[in-house]
């Protein structure tokens, strides 16, 4: 693993020497001092990280004004502002904005928990899917879902399987932090135990699945991809606030998140409290995925490659946190919107997700090669 | 300690000690313990001829394997039993407990990735497409007829991984390696969903292939996929010393006189046919080359000529075993290997873990 950080950062190294006229200015002068706060001021970063953000707006609204009954961008925008007229506003609010909603802080929580956890973990393979928050509540839903049997139905369609598949992830989630804490949390040991973890959540979902009746089976794999589909309101809240409390925790402890990369004896010599801050960020990292899948599903891939997209994108040698979220925003909403209205067949957003992301992070990889 | 000695390490034992009495103790040790690797696979092959759903006592499987046909239709019964069900069924457990295992221990090497398994470079997601849209296209329905559909997938998508991850400078690069193989797999998996959920068939033959199992295949299947994992091993057998210098770095190992692209090269097939191969026939095992690589790990330290040996028996020893848990748990049932690997390995594997008997590298 050791090597593998190495390689990140050479990455970055590299990509510094080659690249052009701003970035050799920010290595000449990056401080930038304003009272007691003081950060670096890496020009391409913050226009990447503008351009996506902008891109993740214009997909958010294109996403409300396409539908049976399209409106206008601009009515879109004036809705949103709180000046659109009621027969738009009665669509926009009501029908619409849920999963627009949704699809935004579902891919802003997941692709901000990835960079977290292979920050933490020092491993671009991490993953919250790897930490068993995906796969424990994919065997509790797949449990309700095929047991159940007659029942399942009126089980499905009610916001009783969200809340049990949160507790079975967030349950998952806890149970490998605690295992994997021992005098501190140790990056390589928690995704061990992650995997095993994971593992064996998916050996009881794939034998619930073995022995389910087929038509479960089906339902399952809905749910399994994951889905923005029939959002209501009330799902959405709770995203909403469990993201926007557990980013502000995120922000406040962030300005002592890029000395962790160095290892921990040099955070320590920065002046790092190295336990507390990764035991912090770890913690809100299981926490943005168990929201994401609650209010989602398991929708995957999300986490794994939004990190690492936003990182060749922004030429950081290490995920950055705020261009992983809009990455994973662009990228949950976007597939979104091509699984609604430019497939012949209906398909769950998740399979979508995969088929964008995967290759992307390929093209992005090939391109690196080639330079 | 068999772990301290590397090769750095025995310039300094030798001030104090013997440094060639250290090394023969330890290679004694290693022998030892690959004896008892051997002897542990031998009894658990004899008892998975043994056990299930119709027990049998050591004469009865004696006389199964080697006795010819009879009069007594009882004794014919086990003849036939063993023959066709429990002799195939064993051999094929060895067969990909080995395949996995040395695979397993050598994409860890290659990517130079703890987390890395046998999965990574789009093998199992490349078999589960390939066999998902056979069986929603041609409507094949029975296990011997996708088989060599799964091999084949496996097979292409381990070439698109490694070929697109050696486009261009920083050829192979372990990084780039595990990434374009997950993305890939992401791809594959995306895919093979989309194919199941519109086509019922698929999505029921999927579930049971998901699952991963030895059983149920028969010796025109055994026989081939046999052959290719004997090719991958000897492959992966002959980049072993390689390999060491290799994690060593790049440089170190180009100035030791290490051909990277070619050994890599010859890495990567030997993976893909291993983990190929072994899919092909029993559907995604999960977890086993994982596990047994760090287990072979803790027990012969980081020379891999002796890690893939010790990963290879450790592989085949507990696929064995979790096949015969998996007889006995549920009767008249049965769990399938691949279920009971990850619910018996994970939690040993976790205890393992958390008692701080692996190294990240």
């Amino acid at each position: 693993m050791r090597r593998v950080r190495k390689r990140m950062n050479g990455t970055g190294r590299g990509a510094h020497m080659r690249g052009s006229g701003t970035e050799v200015k920010a290595t000449v002068a990056p401080g930038v001092r304003l009272g007691g706060v003081s950060f670096v001021w890496r020009p391409w970063v913050a226009l990447v990280t503008l351009v996506l953000a902008a891109g993740a707006f214009l997909l958010f609204c294109l996403s409300i004004s396409i539908g049976d009954f399209p409106i206008g961008l601009s009515q879109v925008i004036a809705t949103l502002f709180g000046r659109g007229e009621q027969v738009d506003e009665f669509v926009i609010m009501d029908l619409r904005m849920p999963r627009a909603l949704a699809g935004l802080v579902v891919g802003i929580a997941l692709g901000v928990s990835g960079a977290l956890t292979q920050s933490i973990a020092r491993n671009p393979l991490a993953s919250p899917d790897i930490l068993g928050i995906t796969q424990g509540a994919s065997a509790v839903a797949v449990f309700l879902i095929t047991v159940s049997g007659g029942a399942a139905a009126a089980v499905v369609s009610s916001v009783g399987l969200s809340a049990a598949a949160l507790a079975g992830g967030l349950g998952t989630g806890l149970l490998v932090y605690f295992l994997a804490w021992r005098r501190g949390i140790d990056g390589f040991r928690l995704i061990l135990i992650g995997i095993s973890a994971s593992a064996m959540m998916e050996a009881i979902t794939t034998w619930l699945l073995v022995k389910a009746d087929i038509k479960d089976v089906a339902r399952a794999q809905v749910w399994l991809v994951g889905s923005l589909d029939n959002r209501s309101w009330d799902e959405v809240w709770i995203a909403l606030w469990g993201t926007l409390g557990l980013l502000v925790v995120v922000a406040c402890v962030a300005f002592q998140f890029k000395p962790l990369h160095f290892g921990d004896d040099v955070a320590a010599g920065l002046g790092v409290r190295f336990g507390v801050v990764r035991a912090v960020l770890l913690l809100c990292a299981v926490l943005l995925a168990a929201v994401a899948v609650s209010a989602a599903g398991p929708v995957p891939f999300v986490a794994l490659v939004a990190p690492q997209v936003a990182m060749r994108l922004a030429r950081c040698p290490t995920p950055p946190l705020v261009a992983s979220g809009m990455v994973g925003a662009l990228l949950l909403i976007g597939s979104d919107l091509i699984a609604r209205t430019a497939l012949p067949i209906t398909v769950p957003v998740g399979v979508v997700t995969a088929v964008i992301g995967g290759p992307f992070l390929v093209y992005l990889l090939v391109r690196a090669n080639l330079k | 300690m068999i772990r301290g000695i590397t090769y750095f390490d025995m310039s300094t034992t030798a001030v104090e000690r013997p440094a060639a009495g250290v090394v023969v103790d330890a290679r004694r040790r290693r022998v030892v313990g690959l004896g008892i690797l051997v002897l542990l696979l031998v009894v658990m092959a004899a008892l998975s001829l043994a056990v299930g759903a119709r027990a049998l006592t050591p004469a009865e499987v004696w006389h199964g394997l080697f006795a010819g046909p009879e009069s007594d239709r009882r004794l014919n019964e086990i003849r036939l039993i063993v023959e066709t069900v429990r002799v195939p069924r064993t051999t094929l457990a060895i067969v990909a407990g080995i395949a996995l295992g040395v695979g397993g221990a050598l994409i860890q090497g290659y990517t130079r990735n703890p987390i890395a398994d046998t999965g990574l470079l789009g093998v199992n997601a490349g078999a589960s497409f390939a066999v998902v849209t056979v069986i929603a296209v041609f409507g094949l329905s029975s296990p011997f007829q996708y088989v060599w559909f799964g091999f084949l997938g496996a097979a292409v998508a381990g070439v698109v991984v490694f070929g697109l991850s050696s486009i261009g400078r920083g050829a192979g690069n372990p990084l780039t390696l595990a990434l374009a193989g997950q993305g890939i797999t992401v791809f594959l998996a995306a895919m093979t969903t989309a194919v199941a959920l519109s086509d019922r068939e698929s999505l029921n033959a999927l579930r049971f292939w998901n699952a991963g199992s030895v059983a149920g295949v028969d010796f025109d299947v055994i026989w081939p996929i046999t052959v290719f994992v004997g090719a991958g091993l000897v492959l992966a057998l002959m980049t072993l010393p390689a390999l060491n210098l290799l994690n060593l770095g790049d440089d170190v190992a180009r100035g030791l006189g290490v051909n990277i692209a070619l050994s890599r090269t010859v890495g990567i097939t030997a993976i893909t046919l291993l983990a190929g191969a072994a899919t092909a026939a029993c559907g995604p095992i999960a977890f086993l080359g994982l596990m047994v690589a760090h287990l072979a790990r803790y027990l012969t330290g980081p020379d891999y000529r002796w890690l893939v040996p010790y990963a290879g028996l450790l592989g085949a020893v507990v696929l064995l075993f979790c096949d015969i848990v998996g007889r006995l748990v549920v009767r008249p049932g049965e769990l399938e290997a691949g279920v009971v690997v990850a619910l018996l390995g994970a939690p040993f594997f976790a205890v393992l873990v958390w008692r701080g008997k692996f190294k990240s590298a």
